[in-house]
């Protein structure tokens, strides 16, 4: 014992402290208190009542569940077509220019800067489906629109995922920026030498060194999108007719929609569920992926 | 040294922890002997400065008329989602306010304290209207919640855009098919939208519910204890028709279907919206928050169809005390919901006071009222504030003078709010699809209202 206070496991372990503590009462104790919540009925003003399974019963009965996840699911598959290539190729195209890059990487970092309460109601504005619109006016110059944006279930939602992927695709790109900076050189001389062209060389040298990250980003996005909440609530709340509902956006529903006190048993239990697909799909997404990882 | 100067170090993060902590927990323990200190609501976030201004005048007042009482406030605007999380988290302040809809609810659940004892003290129970009294009392006649005010429905209309498209501001449409052949030439001669209707965050089922019962219907009936969702009627597809008409035939509803209370009213007093259907109080917001130009405001009666079943929805507004109070801050705090909003009606002196305060400070005295005791003691308190009427009164008498020759009609008896919800969606898909089923979506929305009403 005083040997490990001597070298400084008590000192250690202090320094340790205020991570734990702090962790551990905002990040693990509402995880806790959750799964304890998902099988009571409780408005957390009276006594809470244990219910069993009631609340994963009332969830699954209910018809909004299907629209959330099917939006969801939408929301992750258009992020995913639209959003993922976005900022790789700006990444490559950023990483060949010469001069101003850094000036580049500041344009394309800015929207992440921007807080995302006051980058949606800008987008707001520029989605005004009048033909005064500013996009629509955009558009119009081409012969285009005028367009909905949010004004109508079929175009609401990849609304909201241009707004989602200009927000983001800063911080993503600063990620590939880094990782090709560590493509050693002599890989893209010795595929000069062999006479491949620009794309050649992304395909064949860029990519296959970039795999670990991408594999990595790839997940991320599909459990950040899975978790999309903050453009649907602000853009839309939902609407038009639930075609913008995401699955945390009906949790925030179960939670807080009825001003009589809300279901948070139902919202801890489909918060659970969320939480257990989402590892059960990174833990899937790794094994299938196992062979392609650098790692 | 080393060693000891890491454990220091250690030591003092570790502290910071603690504090860290210890800050997290507030305390609302009054000192023993000390004023008892309670915690009222407001203004509504970003009301203008005079305002609160002429709000915190009057906290002074009652502090020096009652010197064993603290009040602090803090701005409130009840919305479902900030209220539920208030609730909950336990952060609402002693004093607060509650739509009608939800006062049985909360009673039922526990959420609200019992004050019978001391608004009964203030002598005046007996004086309510029956029927607003009752949406803040249990089933036994206790009190939980007084009612401060009572509102019907009202079309509201922008008296400026009503003149540039060639119609009389003194004249507002009386009925239905006015409003849609006003708002088509609104649209069509001002390019702003001649008619916009509320759909988000339960306005949408509240402002279908308003046209419903305007058109003779109901969405909710009683038979004993049983209620059952009525949605699936015959008024509210009409209600619904009139909308698409007015959306895809006409096309004199502009750009926006997802309106909630806030930015309807933001875009109304900027001039884009020609006519809506809201609460007859929002012109105090509308001067508060969105600093509309008095002589743009007009309000009239919404026209009511023909026939007997035809009723205007009313509403209003419940002071309540919080659970959590202590028995001295519960007292205290029915003194100030009896100061702050109901001795103005019967006392001169209150009346007086509270109007000159408010017009001092610039802010709107005099705004139509539905009486919450009798229509006596409404006219006697508006002839006490007459000399300090500051509101444009003249541009409301459609509504002052025929509010009373309308049935006021109570809002849906359980889970309105809840209600409203689930018809916000249908509201929408009539406003955002050409080809919306109505009869469809409200089929649907009765069989799911049916289910939140059987769950109890």
């Amino acid at each position: 014992m005083t040997t490990w206070f001597r070298r400084g496991g008590f000192s250690t372990f202090l320094f340790l402290l205020p991570l734990i503590v702090v962790f551990g009462v905002f990040s693990w104790f509402p995880i806790v208190r959750a799964a304890v919540m998902s099988v009571q009925q409780t408005n957390l003003v009276t006594a809470p009542r244990f219910v069993g399974l009631d609340n994963f019963r009332t969830v699954f009965e209910d018809p909004l569940l299907w629209t959330a996840v099917q939006n969801t699911a939408w929301f992750a598959l258009i992020a995913l077509v639209l959003g993922y290539p976005v900022p790789l190729v700006l990444a490559v195209i950023m990483s060949e220019v010469r001069r101003f890059r850094g000036l580049y990487t500041a344009i394309a970092y800015l929207p992440v800067v921007v807080p995302p309460v006051v980058a949606v109601l800008m987008w707001k504005v520029f989605y005004d489906a009048r033909p005064e619109g500013v996009f629509n006016t955009i558009l119009g110059w081409f012969g285009l629109g005028p367009f909905q944006w949010l004004q109508s279930a079929t175009t609401a939602m990849p609304a909201l995922v241009l707004e989602a992927t200009w927000a983001a695709a800063g911080g993503t790109v600063i990620i590939y920026l880094a990782a090709l900076v560590a493509v050693p050189h002599e890989l893209y001389e010795a595929a000069e030498v062999d006479g491949a062209g620009l794309w050649r060389k992304v395909w064949h040298v860029t990519m296959p060194q970039l795999r670990g990250v991408l594999l990595v980003t790839l997940i991320l996005q599909i459990i950040s999108t899975s978790q999309v909440f903050l453009e649907p609530f602000l853009f839309t709340g939902g609407g038009p007719a639930n075609s913008t509902l995401t699955v945390l956006l009906l949790i925030y529903e179960y939670a807080f929609a009825s001003s009589l006190g809300g279901d948070y048993g139902a919202a801890t239990a489909l918060s659970l569920m969320l939480a257990v697909f989402l590892a059960a799909l990174s833990a899937l997404y790794f094994w299938l992926t196992r062979s392609w990882s650098t790692s | 040294m080393t060693s000891n100067r890491r454990t220091a170090a250690a030591l003092a993060a570790a502290a910071a922890v603690a504090g860290l902590l210890a800050g997290c927990s507030g305390s609302s323990q009054q000192p023993d002997g000390g004023p008892v200190q309670i915690s009222v609501v407001s203004l509504k976030p970003g009301s203008e400065q005079s305002a609160f201004d002429a709000f915190e005048e009057q906290v002074r007042q009652f502090e020096a008329a009652n010197p064993g009482i603290d009040v602090t406030s803090q701005e409130y605007e009840w919305t479902g989602p900030t209220f539920t999380a208030q609730l909950a988290g336990g952060t609402l302040p002693t004093v607060f306010t509650v739509p009608f809809t939800d006062g049985q609810g909360l009673i039922e659940r526990g959420q609200l304290a019992d004050i019978s004892s001391y608004v009964e003290g203030f002598g005046y129970t007996d004086r309510f209207n029956d029927t607003v009294l009752r949406a803040g009392q249990s089933e036994d006649g206790q009190i939980f919640g007084v009612p401060t005010a009572a509102y019907g429905v009202g079309l509201h209309y922008n008296r400026t855009l009503f003149a540039q498209a060639g119609l009389d501001p003194s004249r507002p449409p009386a009925t239905w098919d006015d409003v849609r052949t006003y708002a088509r030439q609104i649209a069509e001669r001002t390019g702003q939208a001649g008619y916009a209707q509320m759909t988000q965050e339960n306005t949408g089922g509240w402002m279908l519910t308003s046209l419903t019962y305007a058109l003779g219907g109901r969405m909710q009936s009683t038979q004993g204890a049983d209620v059952e969702a009525t949605v699936d009627n015959r008024y509210a597809e009409q209600a619904l028709g009139l909308l698409r008409d007015m959306r895809w035939t006409d096309n004199s509803m502009g750009s926006n279907f997802l309106y909630d209370w806030g930015t309807i009213n933001q875009d109304f007093a900027a001039g884009r919206i020609g006519m809506y259907m809201g609460g007859s109080d929002v012109y105090e917001s509308l001067v508060q928050q969105n600093n509309i130009n008095p002589d743009d405001y007009g309000l009239a009666v919404l026209p009511l169809a023909p026939g007997a079943e035809a009723g205007l929805l009313g509403g209003g507004t419940l002071a309540a005390v919080n659970v959590r109070a202590t028995p001295e801050q519960q007292e205290a705090a029915a003194r100030w919901i009896d100061f702050y909003y109901m001795s103005k009606y019967l006392r001169e002196d209150a009346a007086v006071l509270d109007a000159r305060t408010n017009a001092d400070a610039d802010q709107p005295v005099g705004l139509p009222e539905l009486p919450i005791f009798d229509r006596a003691t409404l006219d006697r308190y508006n002839t006490w504030i007459q000399p300090f009427v500051n509101v444009p009164l003249a541009q409301m008498s459609s509504f002052t003078e025929g509010i009373f020759e309308q049935d006021l009609a109570g809002e849906p008896p359980a889970h309105a709010q809840e209600m409203y919800a689930v018809l916000d969606s249908v509201v929408q898909s009539v406003l955002t699809d050409p080809n919306a089923d109505a009869r469809g979506l409200l089929a649907t929305a009765d069989a799911e209202i049916q289910t939140i009403l059987d769950r109890g």
